[in-house]
């Protein structure tokens, strides 16, 4: 594989030690629609980072193409000083990064804990089942339901509980808080706190850039499959009329 | 000596039992079209073929090897599975990302191919295997005589059915195959093996159908033909239990065959056609079949 300028960039900083992701020159696709024009942008071990932007500006393809189910997909996506660019999804779980989707995909036909459970332990560290049940008590006493017949929140906290087990260190959430009644993006809130501080390091996707300033370190802006601009969590409330303009609200 | 609506017992009774003989076969192999459907997609066309191929390899063990139906009992549905894993991997596993109509047509492209070679070798007169010396004879219940091999049928029939619904409901490889069925691009992303998943089920579904041929060949003639004219009833099995789901295949397949039977006492010519016209009734009324999930 002839190495391109943005893969050797990439690889370079992250063996500096510094970015645990490092995203640069990424382009995707569907089928003839190009929808990721050039994403850069990394992450630091134990960072909370958010990308914000409005809808369709590309963010959840951009988790797609790092998980490796986006099928067309360029560029360099350094993880660990490793490309991951060229390898399926399930070599990308192995290394240790887990996928919360958008929709959820919460499994009709498994039981609430067959969800917990489902996904392999890929590396040691994970938390234990009892670890996720005291984060979210909700769903040990929903343990035996199918898993479509809980409530949208608790579907969230299963959907994001089911990924802490893997012992996976970095965590892609897509809109977590999505559709949610303020209580429970709320406990979501507190959820992802702890989980930093354990030292989970995490990509988060929003649009409520309210609930994002209140998790996060930094922010990434995206719009039309691009990077355009990165905003400190120190600095949001100064660049607050900039974050309305580029969001639309 | 009773009767029943002037019936003779013996009648009724004889009947039944090859009613449950034949739902043995009809849940054993509409359970290996149910498991291979729900992961893979493809109706299974080739499902007969191979369910010939069991009886023939058996036959073909105990003829050139002087190899016995014990052992035929596992080196059978190992090694057509293993064919099986070969023709997914080769060419089934190509047409995933195409409609349901190729890998329909390519199975049963397949179908035609595989019957036609062993017509080619062996005619079609058919081959005799006979009955393990351990399951000669019958126990006298009275009433009737029950012959000690179709119980053996029905047994095992009944083990590895139970047994599978067991490990796809009830264990961890199950939740695997289930969470796949439903989002395979999802399950990839957890890190699991889902082409390797797909290929191992599919040879699983085709030891099934394997299994099943070796029960048949000390039952039925073993001949290129047996699996081409069982496989059509099979499918309406399918069809009334509802594609893809596993309880539905094996209660199905066995009550199917008890109606069969039943017909068979009470209206002689109707036993023919009673699954089809069950299968057609339940198209109109619940077209997803009696254990389908509407989606
Ligand atoms: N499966 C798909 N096929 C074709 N186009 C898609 C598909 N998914 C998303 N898109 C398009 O790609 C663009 C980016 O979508 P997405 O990444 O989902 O945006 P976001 O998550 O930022 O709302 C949008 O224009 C959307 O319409
Ligand atoms: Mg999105």
């Amino acid at each position: 594989m002839p190495e391109t300028a943005d893969t050797a960039r990439a690889a370079a900083t992250a063996a500096d030690g510094a970015p645990l992701l490092a995203v640069s020159g990424l382009t995707g696709w569907y089928g003839e629609s190009h929808v990721l024009h050039g994403m850069e942008f990394d992450v630091r071990e134990g960072e909370v980072v958010t990308l914000l932007g409005r809808n369709g500006a590309g963010k959840t393809t951009t988790l797609k193409a790092i998980m490796g189910i986006l099928a067309q997909r360029k560029g360099a996506i350094v993880y660990e000083g490793q490309e991951l660019i060229k390898l399926p999804a399930r070599a990308i779980a192995r290394l240790g990064i887990a996928y919360c989707p958008e929709e959820r995909g919460i499994f009709a036909s498994l039981s609430v804990e067959e969800n917990l459970m489902l996904p392999p332990r890929v590396r040691p560290g994970g938390l234990s089942l009892e670890q996720i049940y005291a984060l979210f008590p909700n769903l040990e006493e929903r343990r035996a339901s199918q898993g479509t017949k809980l409530s949208g929140g608790e579907q969230q906290m299963l959907a994001i509980g089911r990924i802490l087990r893997t012992g996976a260190k970095l965590l892609l959430l897509d809109e977590p808080t999505e559709g949610l009644a303020p209580v429970i993006v709320q406990q979501i809130g507190h959820t992802i706190k702890r989980l930093k501080q354990q030292g989970f390091t995490i990509v988060l996707v929003e649009q409520n850039f309210r609930f994002a300033a209140s998790v996060a370190d930094r922010h990434y802006v995206v719009e039309q499959g691009k990077v355009i601009d990165t905003i400190p969590n120190d600095d949001i409330e100064a660049n607050i009329e900039k974050l309305h303009a580029y969001l639309g609200v | 000596m009773f009767e029943l609506l002037g019936i003779p017992p013996q009648a009724l009774f004889g009947q039944l039992l090859l009613g449950l003989i034949n739902g043995s076969f009809y849940a054993l192999l509409s359970l290996g079209l149910a498991v291979i459907f729900g992961l893979l997609n493809i109706i299974n066309f080739t499902h007969g073929a191979q369910y010939m191929m069991g009886a023939f390899v058996a036959w073909m063990l105990l003829h050139y090897l002087g190899i016995g139906y014990w052992w035929a009992l596992v080196i059978v549905p190992v090694a057509v599975g293993l064919t099986g894993i070969v023709l997914e991997r080769l060419m089934i596993s190509r047409l995933y990302h195409l409609d349901h109509l190729y890998g329909l047509l390519l199975t049963f492209g397949l179908a035609l191919i595989i019957q036609g070679l062993f017509r080619n070798q062996y005619g079609i007169s058919g081959e005799a295997y006979s009955i393990p010396s351990q399951l000669v004879g019958a126990q006298n219940l009275g009433f009737m005589f029950l012959p000690n091999y179709r119980l053996w049928v029905i047994a095992v029939s009944a083990a590895v059915c139970l047994g599978t619904w067991f490990v796809i409901e009830k264990t961890r490889l199950g939740a695997y195959l289930r969470a796949a069925t439903e989002n395979p691009v999802l399950v990839g992303a957890f890190g699991i093996n889902v082409p390797r998943l797909v290929t191992l089920t599919y040879g699983f579904g085709v030891g099934l159908a394997a299994l099943a041929g070796v029960l048949a060949a000390p039952i039925y003639s073993v001949n290129p033909n047996m699996g081409a004219d069982l496989i059509i009833v099979v499918f309406a099995v399918v069809v009334i239990g509802g594609m893809g789901s596993i309880l539905g295949a094996i209660v199905t397949g066995f009550g199917l065959g008890l109606i069969e039977g039943l017909t068979r006492v009470f209206y002689p010519e109707g036993s023919a056609v009673v699954i089809f016209v069950i299968m057609a009734i339940v198209l109109l009324v619940k077209p997803a079949g009696l254990f389908g999930r509407t989606a």
